[in-house]
C-alpha cells in the first residue's frame, strides 16, 4: 500500500467516524426535539427544549465538520453525492434550520404561549424530518444506489423509498426517540414525569430492538456490506458491541439510571453507523446497478498534499474540540431540570 | 451542456442564501467583540452595570446568532448541491479552509456560546469572561477561513492544475494570499460598523425616551469608538482594496468605474450612467485623473478599459458599477455620522442632540446596505468566473433539473424571508424593552 492509499484509508475512517459521532451526539437532541411538540405539559416541554439550548449547536457542528471534511478530502464524492441527492438534502438542511430556530425562538418568545406552542410543533416536525431522511439516506447508501453510466434511475426521492432505506430511517427515529426519553428522564426534576419518561423509554427500547434486529438481520440479504466482514471476521466485534450497547441501555433503564441509558443508547447508534461504514469500505457512494461506477476512497479523494495537510489539522484540533466539548456536555449534562432556560 | 436557466436559478439561490447569511454574520462578529470588551470591564472594574450591558447586548446577539449558524450550514452544503462542477474542480483547495473553519472556529463559537449564555451561575467569573473571548475569537477566525476560501476564487495562488482539477501545492500561499487579507481587514471593519451602528441606534432610541440613560451612555461611549475606527478604517482599507483589485483584477476595476476605453489619466465618473449596449456612459460629472490616481497613485497611470477585454470575459457592468457607488456613498455618510457622534459624545452632548439621535435610528440599516453592496461588487465583479481565470460560473453548476432548483429556491426564499422578519421583530422587541427584559424575558409585555 502506498502512502497515498494509506492516507485515503485513514480519511475514509475519519469520514465514517465524523458521521457516526454526529449521529451519536445529535441523536438524543433530535429525539428530544421530536418529543417536544407531542407534549402538552408545559413543564415537560420547557425541560425538553431547555436542556437542548446549551448543547444543540455544539452537537450540530459535527455535521458541518463532516460536510467540510467530505468536501476537503473527497471533493468528487461531495460534488456527486449532494447534487444527486439534491432535494432530500435540501429538506434535511431546512429541517436543521427550523430545528435550531425553533429551539432558540421557543425561549425568546416565552412571553407568548401561542408562539411557544407553534415552535414546539415546528421543532418536532423538523427533528423528525432530519432524523428520518438521514436514516433513509444512509440506509440507501449502505444498500447501494440506483445509478449506472446513463445516470440515476427514476425519480430521486421515490427511488430512495427502498425497504432497507425506510427501515434504517425508522431505526434512526426510534433510537433517537428512545434516547430523547432517557435524556429527559435524566434532566427532569418532577418524579412523576421522570417515571413516565422511563416507561416510555422502555417501550421505545422494544421498538428499537425489533428494528435493530431487522437492520442487522436483513443486512446480509439486502446490502453488500457483509463481504468485508467475511474477509476479516474479527470486524464482527463492531456490530456485536452495538447490540451489547443496546442491551446495556435496557439494563440501565431497569436500574433507573437514565443518563447511562442515554449514553449506551447513543453508543448503539454510533456503532451501528460504524458497522455500516466498515461494510461499505472502500465504497462511499456505491452503485447497486454497476459497482464499477461506485465512488470510493481511492477514486474520489483529494491529492496526497491536501490529505496530509488536513490530517495534521485534524490531529491538532480534534483533541481540543473533544476536550472542551466534553467539558461543556458535562457542565450541562449533570443536574436537574431545564433551569438553564431561566437565564436565557 | 448545462441548462443556462439552471445556472441562473442556482446563482439567484446562492446570492439569496449568502445574502441572508450575511445579514446575520457581521452583527455576530462585531457584537461578539463588543460584548467581550464589556465583560472585561465588568471583571476588571467590578461594576455591575457592565454585566447588565453584556447581558442586554448578549440577548440581541443570541437572537441573531442562531440564524447566522443555520444559514451558514445550508451555505456549506450548497457548493455540493448546486455547484458540483466547481466542487469537483476546486474541492482539493476550497474544501480545506471550510473544514478547518468548522474545526477551529465553529466548535469554539458554539461550545463557548453555550457556556456564555447558560453559565453565568455555573462557572467562575474569569471562566465566563474566557468564554466571551473564545466566542469573539471564534467568530473572527471563522471569517479568516471563509475569506481565505473566497480569496482563492478572486486571486488563485498556491495551486497546480493536475488530474483535470486544481490541486493544492502550497497551503501557506493559499492562507497568506494578499487578496484574502485585503478583503479580511475590510470585511471585519464593516462588521464592527454593523454592530456599532446597531448599538448607537438602540442607544438613541432609549436616550430619546430618557430611559436607561446611564447604561445607554456607557454603551455609546464604547460604540462611538467602534464606529469611528471602523468607518475610518474602511475608507483606508477600501482604498488599498481597490488598488489590489486594480493590480490583480483589472476587469473588475473597469466594471466598477465603467471604464470603456483604455487610457492614461482616467477620470472618476462621479455622476454617470453606464450604457452596456452602447459601450459608453452618459457622463454628467467626471473628476479628471482620479481613477488613475486612486488605482495606481499616479494621475497619469494607464487604466485598462472594458473594450480591451473580450465581451465574454467582462463582468456585468451596470450592477458592479452601481453596487460600488452605493457602497461608497453609504460609507461616506456613515463616516461623517461616526465623526460627529464621536465628537458629541466626547463633549458630553449626545444626550441633548435630539435631531442627531433621531438620525442615528435611521443609520441602523446603513452598514447592512454597504456590506451587501460591497459584497455584490466583489462577487459580480469577478464574473464570468467562479475562480478567476480558472473556471467559469457556467461550468461550475450541478447537473440538476429546473424543477429541483425552482423547488429549493422557493423553499429558501419563503422560509428565510419569514425568519428574517421574525428575527427583526424579536430583536426590535428586546431592544426596545431595554436591559431589564434581557434578564427576565417574561417581563416583556405579552402581545
Amino acid at each position: 500500500m502506498t502512502t497515498y492509499q494509506l492516507l485515503q484509508v485513514i480519511w475514509f475512517a475519519l469520514w465514517g467516524l465524523l458521521w457516526a459521532i454526529y449521529f451519536g451526539l445529535d441523536g438524543f437532541d433530535l429525539g428530544s426535539g421530536m418529543l417536544a411538540g407531542l407534549s402538552r405539559d408545559k413543564q415537560e416541554r420547557d425541560t425538553l427544549i431547555g436542556t437542548l439550548a446549551p448543547i444543540w449547536d455544539g452537537n450540530e457542528v459535527w455535521v458541518i465538520t463532516a460536510g467540510g471534511v467530505t468536501f476537503a478530502a473527497f471533493p468528487k464524492l461531495y460534488a456527486v453525492m449532494f447534487s444527486t441527492l439534491y432535494l432530500p438534502l435540501i429538506l434535511i438542511l431546512l429541517g436543521l434550520v427550523l430545528r435550531a430556530v425553533a429551539i432558540e425562538f421557543y425561549h425568546h418568545m416565552a412571553y407568548n404561549p401561542g408562539w411557544q406552542n407553534f415552535w414546539a410543533k415546528i421543532l418536532s416536525v423538523a427533528s423528525l424530518v432530519v432524523a428520518l431522511l438521514f436514516g433513509v439516506a444512509f440506509g440507501n447508501i449502505f444498500a447501494g444506489l440506483p445509478f449506472d453510466a446513463s445516470g440515476w434511475k427514476g425519480n430521486v426521492i421515490l427511488s430512495l423509498l427502498t425497504p432497507y432505506g425506510i427501515l434504517t430511517g425508522l431505526l434512526f427515529v426510534s433510537a433517537f426517540v428512545m434516547n430523547g426519553f432517557s435524556w429527559f428522564a435524566h434532566k427532569v426534576a418532577d418524579d412523576a414525569l421522570r417515571q413516565k419518561a422511563m416507561e416510555n423509554a422502555k417501550k421505545m427500547w422494544i421498538v428499537t430492538l425489533i428494528l435493530g434486529v431487522l437492520f442487522y438481520g436483513l443486512m446480509p440479504v439486502m446490502t453488500p456490506l457483509m463481504q468485508n466482514y467475511k474477509d476479516l471476521p474479527v470486524l464482527f466485534v463492531v456490530p456485536l458491541i452495538s447490540v451489547a450497547m443496546l442491551l446495556l441501555a435496557r439494563t440501565s433503564m431497569g436500574k433507573g439510571r437514565p443518563l447511562a441509558a442515554m449514553i449506551y443508547g447513543s453508543l448503539t447508534v454510533f456503532f451501528a453507523v460504524i458497522t455500516g461504514v466498515i461494510g461499505m469500505f472502500p465504497n462511499m457512494l456505491p452503485s447497486r446497478l454497476d459497482p464499477d461506477l461506485s465512488l470510493t476512497a481511492f477514486n474520489a479523494s483529494s491529492s496526497q498534499y491536501t490529505l496530509t495537510f488536513m490530517l495534521i489539522v485534524v490531529l491538532i484540533f480534534l483533541p481540543f474540540v473533544l476536550l472542551y466539548q466534553g467539558w461543556n456536555l458535562k457542565l450541562f449534562g449533570q443536574g436537574k431540570t431545564g433551569s438553564e432556560a431561566g437565564h436565557y | 451542456m448545462v441548462d443556462p436557466i439552471v445556472t441562473l436559478l442556482s446563482r439567484i439561490q446562492f446570492a439569496l442564501t449568502v445574502g441572508f447569511h450575511f445579514l446575520f454574520v457581521p452583527m455576530t462578529i462585531g457584537m461578539a467583540l463588543f460584548i467581550a470588551i464589556l465583560e472585561t470591564l465588568y471583571v476588571r472594574r467590578g461594576d455591575e452595570k457592565y454585566k447588565t450591558l453584556a447581558k442586554f447586548w448578549g440577548k440581541l446577539f443570541t437572537i441573531n446568532f442562531v440564524l447566522g449558524v443555520v444559514t451558514g450550514v445550508t451555505m456549506e452544503f450548497q457548493f455540493g448541491t448546486n455547484w458540483a462542477g466547481y466542487s469537483e474542480f476546486m474541492g482539493d483547495i476550497f474544501g480545506s479552509p471550510l473544514a478547518v473553519e468548522a474545526m477551529m472556529a465553529f466548535f469554539l463559537e458554539s461550545t463557548f456560546l453555550g457556556i456564555w449564555i447558560f453559565g453565568w451561575n455555573k462557572v467562575s467569573k474569569k471562566m465566563h469572561l474566557f468564554a466571551a473571548w473564545m466566542v469573539a475569537i471564534g467568530t473572527h477566525l471563522s471569517a479568516v477561513w471563509i475569506i481565505v476560501a473566497n480569496g482563492f476564487m478572486q486571486h488563485p495562488v498556491g495551486y497546480v492544475l493536475r488530474n483535470g482539477r486544481a490541486e493544492m501545492e502550497n497551503f501557506w500561499a493559499v492562507l497568506f494570499n494578499p487578496y484574502a487579507w485585503h478583503m479580511y481587514v475590510h470585511t471585519i471593519m464593516a462588521c464592527y460598523s454593523v454592530a456599532g451602528f446597531l448599538v448607537m441606534g438602540i442607544v438613541a432610541y432609549h436616550l430619546l425616551r430618557k430611559q436607561h440613560v446611564e447604561l445607554m451612555k456607557t454603551s455609546a461611549r464604547l460604540a462611538v469608538v467602534l464606529i469611528l475606527i471602523s468607518t475610518l478604517g474602511n475608507a483606508i482599507t477600501g482604498h488599498f482594496n481597490g488598488q489590489n483589485v486594480a493590480l490583480r483584477q483589472p476587469e473588475k476595476l473597469a466594471a466598477m468605474e465603467a471604464q470603456w476605453e483604455t487610457e492614461r489619466g482616467a477620470g472618476f465618473p462621479l455622476i454617470a450612467i453606464p450604457n452596456t449596449a452602447a459601450e459608453k456612459n452618459i457622463e454628467l460629472f467626471k473628476i479628471p485623473g482620479l481613477t488613475s490616481f486612486l488605482a495606481y497613485n499616479d494621475f497619469n497611470a494607464e487604466v485598462k478599459g472594458l473594450k480591451d477585454i473580450p465581451v465574454d470575459e467582462r463582468p456585468p457592468v451596470a450592477l458592479t458599477f452601481w453596487s460600488f457607488r452605493i457602497m461608497i456613498l453609504v460609507g461616506i455618510v456613515m463616516l461623517i455620522t461616526a465623526i460627529y457622534a464621536y465628537y458629541l459624545d466626547r463633549k458630553g452632548r449626545l444626550e441633548q442632540a435630539t435631531g442627531f439621535l433621531k438620525w442615528l435610528l435611521w443609520c441602523i440599516p446603513l452598514p447592512y446596505i454597504s456590506t451587501t453592496f460591497g459584497w455584490v461588487t466583489a462577487e459580480v465583479g469577478r464574473q464570468p468566473w467562479t475562480v478567476y481565470k480558472l473556471i467559469t460560473t457556467a461550468d461550475s453548476v450541478s447537473p440538476i433539473s429546473r424543477a429541483d432548483v425552482v423547488t429549493s429556491l422557493t423553499l429558501f426564499a419563503v422560509i428565510y424571508s419569514l425568519l428574517v422578519l421574525l428575527d427583526y421583530y424579536l430583536i426590535a422587541r428586546f431592544a426596545k424593552a431595554g436591559p431589564v427584559a434581557a434578564e427576565r424575558p417574561e417581563a416583556v409585555a405579552a402581545d
